[in-house]
């Protein structure tokens, strides 16, 4: 595991920032020297017969937030779900094509799927702690049903991660409550706080708002901004408003296909596709 | 969708007045109905719940009344001497029933030993892994079809008498070892046992909602881990529901134990020899034309209640004592 050795330093990786509200303005990403993390090549996925996401190519930079937007059913939480291989885990479900992550395509015979997943981490629609754990077991859960036995490092790791969610202060005399007995927006920091304790690389959001408030959302919006600090981040949206405070680069998809990426400015600014233009300014969808 | 966006919104418009008008028709003539319903609807509902309180009371009355005899004459019987003796001479009131608990505790605890982790564990087969989602093909269609043909034995098991599976535990065991015995007992129950907590445990693990799963595997747990630490967990109220009622279900059989322990007024030597239980105590007690065996006989019959009452209630509380309890679901 990653966490044994080098654990200090990356315990310390989500130590919050201060959130000032100038961080929510949309910056263009130097485009220079940034790293691409995640090549998504020719991927296809079915339902079945069902043809849901239909050869899409794209490119993720490192510590960038890439937003997907599109009318629902156009296959955003597919491809999101192909990209940490949680696709195939559905019965029935099928995918190809390529999803290179620092060079190697985690679709390759030597990559282990879990391990997949312990690298891109994954917060749903949903809010979904488990509901026979306490907050701080929630958290835990992946690195002890990942054999780590060590109780400081687990305690360290639970800690930065809820630091990291932006919950600490509100639960750290609560840890060992149900985590059931959190508010819908307090479940979802913890979701992500428990996606935060594997120290992945990427993380992957699916809406993970729609089922929140508005001050809920925007706790949320801001964590995105301070944890692109450390890591890469794709986001699921059908909220234009929110691909727009949080992302650089968006993807807008219809029916399956990849219609337009680019900068979320020029998306929203300069769209290119006639479709891109017809969707943003709600004229479908 | 953009090529159909004109003619669709000028559809709006144009039908924009006649659903108003005909809106307003449909509802006078619903709020026509719905109020020359009302009294009736009152009526019939009046007349429904008295229906169902009446069949409630039906039901609990015969229930009731034989709790009510058990208590009203077991009570009389019980005492020290009553719960740990052997039982005396034939028409006596000497002696109790000793052997007859004590066989009772060790042949149901060694068949719920047997049964309980077998029948979990292929209800957490069906239900987890009978539809692998990773496999594809014949082999899929070949692991479906077993899980169906274990589900078919499951229904077939639950609906043979029971004295049917006593006569397999005679054959199988009794005349094998040349002897009525524990052994055969204890086989014969868990197969009453096994299917109940095979299918309750199936149904139940089917409620656990996929969110933890996929929870879990974005994780990277492994599945094996996600079944036992995450799924069977939550579903761990349900699956100790099966297995307290397969095992109160046993502890009352009396048929597959004639075929099997036989039945004996001494107390436990061995698994390999006979012993005694409640029910085939309670039944040998009834036959006889002595009032003190009947008395013997309610008296019985009482313990055998609250051995399965305090079994159910002790396992609840050992479940509950773990961990932490869910209040409510708040999203
Ligand atoms: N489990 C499933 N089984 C079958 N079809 C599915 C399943 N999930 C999604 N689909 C179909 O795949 C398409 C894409 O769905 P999805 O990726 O969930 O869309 P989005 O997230 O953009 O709303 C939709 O047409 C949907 O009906
Ligand atoms: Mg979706």
């Amino acid at each position: 595991m990653r966490l044994s050795s080098s654990s200090n330093e990356e315990v310390t990786r989500y130590s919050p920032q201060t959130s000032d509200n100038d961080k929510r303005v949309v910056v263009a990403p130097a485009t220079t020297q940034t790293k691409i993390k995640l090549s998504i090549q020719n991927v296809n996925a079915w339902f079945g017969k069902k043809h849901a996401v239909k050869g899409v190519s794209l490119e993720v930079k490192e510590n960038s937030v890439t937003a997907f937007i599109g009318p629902s059913g156009c296959g955003k939480t597919t491809l999101l779900r192909c990209i940490n291989r949680m696709h195939e885990m559905t019965p029935n479900a099928k995918a190809e094509g390529r999803v290179i992550l620092d060079g190697v395509d985690v679709y390759d015979k030597s990559s282990d799927p879990a391990m997949v997943k312990r690298r891109i981490g994954m917060v749903f629609q949903k809010p979904n702690p488990f509901p026979t754990m306490s907050i701080h077991d929630n958290v835990a859960a992946g690195l002890k049903l990942n054999g780590i036995r060590d109780k400081k490092l687990i305690n360290e790791v639970v800690e930065q991660s809820l630091k990291g969610a932006a919950l600490w202060d509100e639960v750290r005399n609560d840890l060992h409550m149900p985590g059931m007995g959190l508010s819908g927006g307090q479940q979802q920091r913890l979701c992500l706080a428990r996606a935060l304790a594997m120290q992945p690389e990427i993380l992957l959001m699916d809406e993970p708002t729609s089922a929140l408030d508005p001050i809920a959302s925007s706790k949320i919006e801001d964590l995105v901004q301070q944890l692109k600090e450390h890591l890469t981040i794709i986001i699921v949206t059908h909220n234009m408003q929110q691909a727009a405070r949080v992302s650089e680069q968006t993807a807008f998809m219809y029916l399956g296909e990849l219609i337009e990426y680019n900068p979320t400015r020029d998306i929203f600014k300069n769209p290119q596709k006639e479709l891109t233009e017809k969707y943003i300014s709600g004229r479908f969808g | 969708m953009s090529s159909s966006n004109n003619p669709s919104s000028r559809k709006e418009k144009s039908s924009g007045e006649r659903p108003s008008k005909a809106g307003n028709n449909f509802r006078q003539t619903f709020q026509e109905i719905s109020i020359k319903h009302a009294s009736r609807r009152r009526i019939t509902n009046k007349i429904v719940s008295i229906i169902a309180i009446v069949f409630v009371i039906g039901a609990i009355i015969p229930l009731a009344s034989i709790l009510f005899e058990v208590i009203k004459n077991g009570v009389a019987v019980l005492s020290v001497q009553f719960l740990t003796q052997p039982p005396g001479a034939i028409g006596s009131d000497a002696g109790g029933i000793g052997p007859a608990i004590q066989g009772t505790l060790i042949t149901v605890g060694l068949a719920s030993l047997i049964g309980a982790p077998i029948g979990v564990l292929s209800g957490v087969y069906l239900s987890e892994f009978a539809t692998t989602s990773s496999v594809k093909g014949p082999k899929q269609r070949a692991i479906s079809f077993f899980a169906n043909t274990i589900r078919l034995f499951n229904d077939v098991l639950t609906g043979l008498p029971s004295i049917v599976i006593g006569i397999v535990g005679y054959v199988a065991i009794v005349l094998a070892l040349n002897s009525f015995s524990v052994w055969a007992g204890a086989f014969a129950l868990s197969i009453i046992m096994i299917p109940i907590v095979s299918r309750v445990s199936e149904e139940t693990l089917k409620l656990v909602p996929n969110s933890l799963r996929e929870a879990g595997y974005s994780l990277g747990i492994s599945k094996t881990k996600i079944t036992l630490f995450i799924v069977l967990k939550n579903a761990k109220d349900g699956v100790l529901t099966g297995v307290i009622l397969a095992i109160s279900r046993i502890a009352g059989e009396t048929a597959p134990l004639i075929m099997t322990i036989l039945g004996t007024s001494l107390f436990f030597t061995s698994l390999t020899g006979p012993v005694d239980a409640l029910p085939l105590r309670i039944w040998r007690l009834a036959s006889q034309p002595y009032e003190s065996a009947h008395g013997f006989g309610w008296g019985a019959a009482l313990v055998l209640i609250l051995i399965i009452l305090a079994l159910s209630a002790s396992i609840r509380l050992i479940a509950r004592g773990k961990g932490i309890r869910v209040r409510t679901e708040t999203i």
